[in-house]
């Protein structure tokens, strides 16, 4: 990834040929020991996708594998891609630990789509859930393995051997050694992996759990990291495209002369694509400004206010989810009924780095540098719009500037690969701030409506759940309900024919932002109907250890005193679980009365996510994860008419900055004998609901929509 | 048009033939083809984009090349010196300041910029100054405690680049 060629990230490979069958692939590596394994991604594929297998280049059987070479060096192979979460640190962490190698000598070769196998993508916190159990395991079934390879060369049983740091001994005799390295040396071995063999107990760790420093660190505190905007090849031109006004306005009429003048230009067309290439990535932006088009735009009849009547309407019937008992006996049983519904917003994902790819071509085969979470989906894509086979492409691994979720998305890529295709030459498009905005697959509006009722005896007694476009992920309650559904209108986040007007896509822990904020309101608003303190009233209602546990770590830490809301305080909690993974977070702000600006003051976020693989890394995950959640809380949401999207830049699109953030104290419990789970995205799940229900706490008034801006709460304090 | 532009970038002298209207970010980038200095949003709100002109923290995407005429210019490939890291890009690397890396260059030059002026900045002063940089990934607090724990170090008496050399004066000279 750096011009002097990252070691972590590329290794040492022998040189590969472009396109490969099977048998080339495993023929690519040379000599070493050679050891296949399966992620936890691989079935998935097959059953959901299997349209898209016949093009797959790699056998079925697996899609990792690790090589330990004759230096002793091992190489992890692996399409996921380090977009800021961590995982080339988190990972070569676990493999070093099961194999009993130091941390040193283990290198991640990720997202290169010539090297490594195929993988889904990187999303869903799953990359150290999934893969990570999975190489922890091929890691201990390797050392099994070096540690037979070495009775037969030491002559000596298995029994009588250990392992120490790459280096197999007698136990008996210290003399008799052999390394890992050396016995790969001159050696052809292969084998696939049973996953089988025991990991490690927590009191065994000698590498993970340990705080290590990241180890992209370096590159990326001295501006020698590169992203695909980096990527400069000779004969390389920037491509900038003519874009719509609104996502339905059709070309009617364009006048390129002007831009014709600008020295070095070229412009391309084919049918409505136009753009302007130039060494410059600045002059053709300029360039671009000189061409007259005339679009035809629709009338607008949707926009960012009328959206939830229109998203309603065009609800699908829904799936059911869950399902118990008989609303109707429970709402009989109840002294209390609530209603309420919850909307949230389009969110961006505005990562730093705008979408940006570099695709070069030659004759039938492709080279692509891009920013994006899903490096196999390009090759395919990349294939499709020039008209190769997928095989021809290669996709090169970059760092990526912040993804989530909005990575998935590689227009861009494509947009490139057409640039070059008409021009003959290597292209790099980068898309503007503007772009970025235009293009992005925002988070869903949604919509949730919950009806649920109260004994006399403060217990919940129904729980009638509709979620509208949002999707499930974290739809389902987890609190003791003896009558209870949770209907799912709209699956995912693509919403259904006709419903958004704008494009929509996975938002960090898609879905779940907007079920936590509707689950943990309404819970509080029947906490307040119980006069039962917020955190006391969930205690009452849950029986699950876990989450009972992360509700009284983070009141103890946070120092949670019971009072019935609202006490003035201006303290909220919430809890949830994602990916899984337990969350509970307690937070303390204040509402500014004259304007409705609320300012967070502190906030404390306990998370059981299994095994925590690297600490600080987890905790800086979850601090991300709260700190970016503190916009679609309070400030971000997408405006729009039809298919114009208002916001383009960062002066009217709030993102959270410095002065937001409040001290955030992270709590991990750490179970060392637990699977890991999901780090990425659970952390954010709580943020809307805790700032919800601490405004209730401070001011009286609840805020069913998000985000919570300081117009909607004077709005809010009007009503009240 | 096109102009002699002349200026001191990361220690060396560099003359350019240059529309002099372009952009300072897109020089950089592509004519000198130092890509540490990020485009986040070109229009002066993100931070992605900071260097240091004479010392002071600007937006290159919103500074033209013929504004840095004769002055100095630092961008992030010329903070470390003799392959050793400054103590803003060790403390980043110490503190876990950063994630996807994508506005650290912009976060740590505009640190720079704070700390000649302010020696040993309180939180809200680091995050008042810093208010103009973004980071998604949501590093901020890490940040803030890089930036001190930089400024500690450079109490010390670490200074760096070809400007006026080392003693701590300029720390109390401001400017």
């Amino acid at each position: 990834m750096t011009r002097d060629q990252n070691p972590e990230l590329h290794g040492e490979h022998p040189v590969v040929e472009y396109s490969m069958n099977r048998r080339e692939f495993l023929g690519f590596t040379g000599t070493g020991i050679l050891l296949y394994f399966v992620i936890g991604e691989l079935p998935v594929f097959a059953e959901e996708r299997p349209a898209v297998r016949p093009q797959m280049i790699l056998p079925a059987d697996f899609n990792a594998f690790l090589r330990i070479g004759e230096d002793g060096r091992v190489g992890c192979y692996t399409g996921k891609i380090e977009m800021g979460q961590g995982i080339v640190t988190s990972l070569a962490q676990m493999l070093a630990d099961e194999l009993d190698t130091s941390f040193d000598t283990v290198q991640m070769v990720m997202g290169d789509t010539e090297l490594c196998p195929w993988d889904l993508g990187t999303f869903g916190s799953m990359s150290t859930r999934f893969f990570g159990q999975a190489l922890r395991s091929a890691g201990a079934e390797a050392r099994l393995i070096l540690l037979e390879l070495a009775s037969e060369r030491l002559k000596t049983p298995v029994d009588s051997l250990m392992t120490n740091q790459g280096i197999i001994v007698d136990k008996k005799n210290k003399d008799r050694r052999v390394s890992y390295g050396e016995l790969a040396r001159g050696q052809r071995f292969e084998r696939h992996l049973v996953g089988k063999a025991p990991l490690k107990k927590s009191g065994e760790f000698t590498v993970m759990g340990r705080p290590v420093v990241r180890r992209d660190a370096g590159e990326k505190v001295t501006g020698k990291a590169i992203y695909a905007g980096d990527v400069q090849i000779p004969g390389m031109v920037y491509a900038k495209i003519l874009r719509p006004p609104a996502h339905d306005a059709k070309l009617v009429d364009v006048d390129p002369s002007e831009a014709e003048r600008v020295n070095g230009l070229q412009i391309i067309r084919s049918t409505d694509f136009i753009a302007v290439l130039h060494k410059y990535p600045d002059v053709a932006e300029l360039a671009l400004s000189k061409i007259k088009a005339k679009f035809d735009s629709p009338p607008s009849r949707v926009d960012e206010k009328t959206i939830f009547n229109h998203l309603f309407k065009m609800a699908p019937e829904g799936t059911v989810l869950a399902k118990e008992g008989d609303l109707g006996r429970g709402a009989k049983m109840s002294s209390v009924v609530i209603e309420q519904t919850y909307l949230n917003d389009y969110v961006a994902h505005a990562p730093i780095e705008p979408h940006a790819a570099v695709v070069k071509i030659e004759g039938d085969r492709a080279t692509v540098w891009a920013s994006t979470q899903n490096p196999f989906g390009v090759k395919e894509e990349v294939a499709r719009e020039i008209g190769i086979p997928p095989n021809n492409v290669r996709v090169m691994p970059v760092f990526v500037g912040g993804g989530f979720g909005g990575k998935t998305n590689n227009r861009q890529v494509v947009e490139a690969a057409r640039c070059s295709k008409l021009c003959g030459k290597p292209v790099q498009v980068a898309w503007t701030r503007k772009e970025e905005f235009f293009y992005d697959t925002f988070r869903p509006a949604a919509m949730v409506t919950i009806k649920s009722g109260l004994t006399d005896k403060g217990r919940i007694s129904f729980w009638d759940y509709h979620v509208y476009f949002a999707g499930e992920r974290g739809a389902l309650h987890f609190y003791t309900i003896p009558h209870h559904s949770t209907i799912v209108h709209s699956t995912g986040w693509q919403g259904t024919p006709g419903s958004h007007p704008i494009a929509t896509g996975p938002w960090r822990a898609p879905g779940n932002n907007t079920n936590t904020f509707a689950r943990e309101s309404q819970i509080d608003i029947m906490a307040k109907k119980a006069r039962v303190d917020p955190l006391e009233f969930r205690m009452q209602n849950l029986s699950d250890p876990k989450l009972l546990r992360v509700l009284s770590t983070a009141a103890e830490k946070f120092g949670w005193k019971r009072a019935k809301a609202p006490s003035g305080r201006g303290q909220g909690v919430a809890c949830g679980l994602d990916a899984g993974t337990y969350v509970a977070v307690m937070a303390e702000i204040a509402v500014e009365q004259e304007t409705g600006a609320v300012k967070v003051k502190r906030i404390v976020c306990v998370q059981d996510m299994g095994l925590a693989v690297n600490p600080e890394g987890a905790a800086l995950q979850m601090e991300g994860a709260v700190t970016m959640g503190l916009g679609y809380a309070l400030q971000e949401r997408v405006r729009f008419m039809g298919g114009n999207i208002s916001e383009h830049n960062f002066d009217t699109y709030y993102i959270p900055r410095f002065t937001w953030v409040p001290k955030i104290q992270t709590v991990i419990i750490d179970d060392k004998n637990s699977a890991p789970q999901g780090g990425g995205e659970p952390a954010i799940i709580t943020t809307g609901a805790v700032i919800a229900n601490a405004i209730y706490d401070a001011i009286g008034v609840r805020l069913n929509q998000l985000p919570m801006t300081p117009e909607r709460i004077m709005e809010a304090m009007k009503k009240k | 048009m096109e102009e002699v532009i002349k200026f001191r970038l990361n220690g060396k002298s560099i003359t350019l033939n240059v529309d002099s209207e372009r952009k300072l970010l897109w020089v950089l980038r592509t004519d000198i083809g130092l890509t540490g200095t990020k485009y986040g949003c070109g229009e002066g709100y993100c931070g992605a984009c900071t260097v240091l002109v004479n010392d002071e923290a600007v937006r290159s995407c919103h500074t033209s090349i013929k504004d840095v005429q004769g002055k100095t210019v630092l961008t992030i490939e010329g903070l470390a010196q003799n392959e050793k890291f400054h103590p803003l890009q060790k403390a980043f690397m110490e503190h876990d300041a950063l994630q996807c890396g994508y506005c650290t260059p912009g976060m740590i030059l505009q640190a720079y910029a704070l700390l000649r002026k302010t020696a040993l900045p309180s939180p809200e002063q680091i995050a008042e100054n810093m208010e103009g940089n973004l980071c998604r990934c949501g590093a901020y607090n890490r940040i803030i405690e890089a930036v001190q724990t930089a400024a500690k170090e450079l109490q010390g008496g670490f200074y760096h680049d070809e400007g006026p050399k080392p003693g701590i004066t300029w720390r109390t000279s401001g400017r």
